[in-house]
């Protein structure tokens, strides 16, 4: 039977701000445990929430981006649960007023052409903290709480069900991915915990939905299509079978590559969510929102759009370049190193691209780095592009330049001048080490001028030799023609 | 000197004369209360050393950088942050917390020169209104040792109507700060919501509690509501308003000033004396120029109700963070997580704080919600518009503050409909969140104070202080 699968995604990213959502501690990633906390987020008796501003607008700048409505006046609410990681016993998060709502993210989608999915609603909340678990060891036996996390700002952004297969989950969380990231509103770093994401997933051969499971622990945006695609097929087959998916929340096992049931309906928490007396209804003007829309940085298919226009790239070179805003924002600032008189705007461009492609692509994939703490700046690498351009350097040698500019995180000049490695482009100089060699190969000069024109090669690789291959090939050989011929 | 006798101005007076030093001061206070604390217990702790401490930093302050209340004796409530010292709100759970930081209301207690004395005993984490329910056990009557000194503020009351201190901090959730004070004969003061800044006081109610003043006399609890009032920019509710200088309108008069007797505190349920005392004081602010009139606030009768959904409902959220994690009491009968919480809160908090983190839980669940704490907050908002119409025609509301006179240790104990009754005048104030002071009215013939209330509108502790200080006047020459 032919199954509809309908998926809905709840996803937090992390407000980019230097301090927490309610408190002025240090929202920093890795610090030493417990030492970004204060009375108000370690939720000492008497200590009372004050709202981040700057939480506030890098929230408006997501909604925005994300196409939704930001409302003049939302209100917190308090989430009751217990955890050992939570420590008010509630969190502070938004239920019936959220900050926005009805917004949506397009993107391309494999073969099947702009995919719009809606946005149900966004909200300000703060992160729990994070628990350490040492069962059974010294000195400590049990788990300790770092929180160092509890209270950094997090926007929860639902999606409508309007998501239609897994692949299309990983496409959607990649587009949010990349708009936030060119809001400049959250990092969305999935490995540092900066963007999570919880998926609601059901199928059905009817028109009518099918019962929904949640799917929690998902850690990567292939872990959450894997899972999606695994609970697909699960529901499916207990449909085949005749069975009944029942309403629950599972887990992901990335080891085993399965859900596992955590908790049913009848066992869920019941949140008792109640207006947050503490802090009073959030106001957000209009003027605000204005200002933020105009700040607003390019988005990512607009930037696209942009570049092909502006530099004529092809779409595929365009698309990998604005995957993420730092590469993006790399290229242009490369592209703008160009000396405008010496090199045509779109070879230029198109030369950066495939540098950056290609060659720094591959040596930040090898090394683990992101681009914005690429070893070669991008005045560097547009420096080493100039050169190629200006004949200074050949192809073959720039890429032995740039891995060691890349490796020692040093510039183009310096490797060419601690190598000696410029190209000998002076007739002058080249003219003398052709004489020479064509003086030293008498026989091989001989057997040129009876006919054997192969042996052009064997001179041309002498003078590469002498000149310790700084010499343009192409240059060599017209200089070979032509003394051979002068001589006749 | 008499001390157990004087006022904080007379003291401050006498402090500022020279005739007594801080020091002196101190060693007369901790004279006082070792004389006094076997008989009523009204504090859990002394700060002794660091009393005498503080006074001799205070005699190295010159003259004229002094504050107003320089070498002058306090007390604060259990449930107020001091940075090094215990706060446990008179529970099990917290002990052996210390604050590692000091409440934005007692920081301006000392920066006013006061040295703060001990903390007092209170009813478990401001539940209750007779003192009872403390780890410590209770607090009784200075007046009457049989009898409750009131609550949650009863150590804060009795150590100021004892003589141990002048002066003292309470807070006010459903009238913890004026039902002490009418029950000990002194003044009790609530400021409007958002007065005086909540860092630091522990949370019973977070929409409804406010820091307030328990003095010997009107013009005091002035003075100390000036010290203590004022934004706070770690309290997101505390308001961005001038604070006037309370004590400039305590001798004003009432000439020319509007006065309402709302007829729904003045029927069942009332002593006899209470209501005599209360009109006949009234009839003589009549003579001294203040009009006075009968007004109605119709929704009166739901307050309790109201008070007892919204209350607890915030109660079981802020009490949730007491689970034996991070500091004060944890269980060892656990063996798991679950047990953890069950067992620690279990063991940590006593019956009347256990029953309302279950009525707060209750009303907050799913499917009750809308029934309970959204009818209540409904509620709440017609009380509140019965006030804001009550203000347009009169400048200070007059009633009891109690049903009662203090009673009898254990009375109540086993009926928590009947405690919760005791604060059925005070309780709708909070919910309005209006200022509101407890003054006395005279005494019964069993010699037990009576407690008149003003409330005043939002933001004018200006006229509740002018009819309150009229009020003293009357009873003084009476005397």
């Amino acid at each position: 039977m032919n199954y509809r699968t309908v998926i809905g995604l709840e996803v937090h990213v992390q407000l980019k701000t230097k301090s927490k959502c309610f408190c002025s501690c240090s929202s920093e990633y890795g610090a030493e445990p417990n030492t970004n906390i204060c009375p108000v987020c370690c939720g000492m008796p008497g200590a009372l929430p004050v709202l981040n501003r700057q939480a506030v607008e890098l929230a408006v700048k997501a909604a925005r981006a994300l196409n939704c409505t930001v409302k003049e006046r939302s209100i917190f609410a308090r989430k009751n649960y217990f955890y050992p990681d939570l420590p008010k016993g509630y969190q502070i998060s938004q239920y019936e007023l959220p900050l926005a709502v009805q917004g949506w993210v397009e993107f391309d989608s494999d073969g099947k052409g702009t995919k719009r999915v809606r946005i149900t609603r966004a909200h300000l909340e703060e992160d729990a903290g994070k628990l350490l678990h040492f069962i059974g060891t010294t000195p400590v036996d049990g788990s300790l709480v770092d929180m160092n996390r509890c209270g950094v700002p997090l926007l929860e952004i639902v999606s409508e069900p309007d998501i239609t297969s897994p692949s299309e989950a990983h496409e959607y969380l990649a587009a949010l991915k990349e708009i936030l990231q060119y809001a400049g509103v959250s990092d969305c770093d999935m490995e540092k915990g900066s963007l999570r994401c919880d998926a609601n997933v059901s199928v059905s051969a009817t028109d009518e939905l099918g019962t929904r499971s949640e799917i929690k622990n998902m850690n990567s945006f292939r872990a959450v299509e894997k899972a999606l695609a695994y609970e697909v097929k699960r529901q499916s087959s207990l449909l085949e079978d005749g069975q009944k998916v029942i309403q629950e929340t599972r887990l992901w096992d990335e080891t085993t590559l399965k859900t596992y049931s955590m908790r049913t309906k009848e066992e869920a928490h019941d949140y008792r969510y109640f207006p947050e007396p503490d802090l009073v209804p959030l106001v957000i003007e209009k003027e605000l929102v204005a200002r933020l829309d105009r700040e607003m940085a390019e988005l990512p298919r607009m930037r696209r759009a942009r570049l092909i226009a502006q530099f004529g790239l092809s779409e595929y070179d365009a698309r990998v370049i604005t995957q993420d805003r730092y590469g993006a924002d790399y290229y242009e600032r490369a592209v703008a190193c160009r000396p405008p008189k010496a090199v045509d705007l779109k070879q230029f461009a198109k030369s950066i691209a495939n540098w950056v492609t290609v060659e720094l692509a591959g040596c930040l994939n090898k090394a683990k780095i992101s681009i914005e703490a690429s070893p070669v700046p991008p005045e560097n690498l547009a420096r080493l592009v100039e050169l190629i351009f200006r004949g200074e350097i050949s192809g073959k040698m720039a890429k032995e330049v740039f891995a060691e500019m890349f490796g020692n995180a040093t510039t183009v000049d310096k490797v060419i001048s601690k190598r000696g490695l410029k190209q000998i482009s002076d007739e002058g100089a080249l003219s003398k080490i052709v004489e020479s060699v064509l003086l030293n190969s008498q026989n091989i000069v001989e057997k040129y001028r009876n006919g054997n024109e192969k042996v052009l090669g064997f001179l041309v690789g002498q003078v590469m030799k002498q000149t310790n291959g700084q010499a343009d090939p192409k240059q060599v050989n017209q200089l070979l023609h032509k003394k051979l011929s002068k001589s006749e | 000197m008499n001390y157990p006798l004087m006022t904080a101005l007379e003291l401050r007076d006498m402090l500022a004369r020279g005739d007594v030093s801080p020091s002196e001061i101190v060693r007369i206070a901790f004279a006082e209360i070792e004389k006094q604390e076997p008989r009523i217990h009204a504090f859990v702790e002394v700060f002794t050393d660091r009393a005498v401490e503080r006074a001799n930093e205070l005699e190295q302050i010159p003259k004229e950088k002094r504050g107003p209340l320089w070498g002058v004796p306090v007390a604060i409530k259990d449930n107020l942050c001091l940075s090094g010292k215990s706060t446990t709100c008179a529970s099990k759970i917290l002990e052996g917390f210390v604050a590692p930081y000091t409440a934005t209301a007692v920081k301006a207690l000392e920066e006013a020169g006061t040295i703060i004395i001990g903390r007092t005993n209170m009813d478990e984490f401001a539940m209750g209104s007779s003192c009872e329910h403390s780890i410590y056990g209770q607090t009784r009557n200075p007046w009457k040792e049989e009898c409750v000194p009131g609550g949650s503020s009863g150590g804060s009351a009795a150590a100021v109507a004892s003589g141990e201190v002048p002066l003292a901090l309470g807070s006010d959730t459903g009238g913890s700060i004026r039902q002490p004070a009418a029950f000990c004969g002194a003044v009790g003061l609530k400021p409007t919501y958002g007065r005086v800044s909540r860092y630091g006081l522990v949370a019973f109610a977070s929409s409804l509690d406010q820091i307030g003043p328990i003095a010997r006399n009107v013009g005091d609890a002035a003075l100390l509501l000036k010290v203590i009032s004022g934004h706070d920019q770690y309290d997101s509710t505390s308001l961005d308003v001038p604070v006037d200088d309370f004590s400039d309108s305590v001798g004003a008069g009432v000439r020319g000033m509007k006065i309402g007797l709302p007829q729904e505190y003045f029927g069942q349920g009332l002593d006899t004396i209470i209501k005599e005392r209360i009109l006949s004081t009234v009839k003589n602010l009549e003579e001294m120029g203040a009009g006075v009139e009968e007004i109605s606030l119709p929704h009166t009768d739901y307050a309790v109700a109201t008070y007892y959904i919204i209350a607890p409902s915030e109660a079981s959220a802020n009490l949730a963070r007491f689970d034996g994690i991070k500091y004060g009491w944890r269980s060892t009968q656990a063996r798991d997580l679950r047990e953890q919480y069950a067992e620690t809160r279990g063991e940590g908090f006593g019956i009347e704080v256990k029953r309302r983190i279950m009525l707060g839980t209750y009303a907050l669940s799913a499917g009750y919600y809308d029934a309970y704490y959204l009818k209540a907050q409904k509620v709440r908002t017609l009380i509140m518009k019965d006030f804001h119409n009550a203000f347009k025609k009169v400048d200070a509301i007059i009633t009891p503050t109690t049903p009662t006179t203090a009673f009898r240790l254990g009375e109540k104990l086993s009926d928590p409909l009947q405690m919760y009754l005791a604060d059925v005048f005070t309780i709708p104030v909070n919910l309005a969140g209006l200022p509101a002071v407890s003054v006395p009215a005279g005494w019964t013939e069993q010699c037990m104070p009576i407690g008149l209330q003003v409330i005043g509108p939002a933001l004018k502790e200006s006229n509740i202080l002018k009819v309150a200080r009229a009020v003293e006047q009357i009873i003084q020459t009476k005397k």
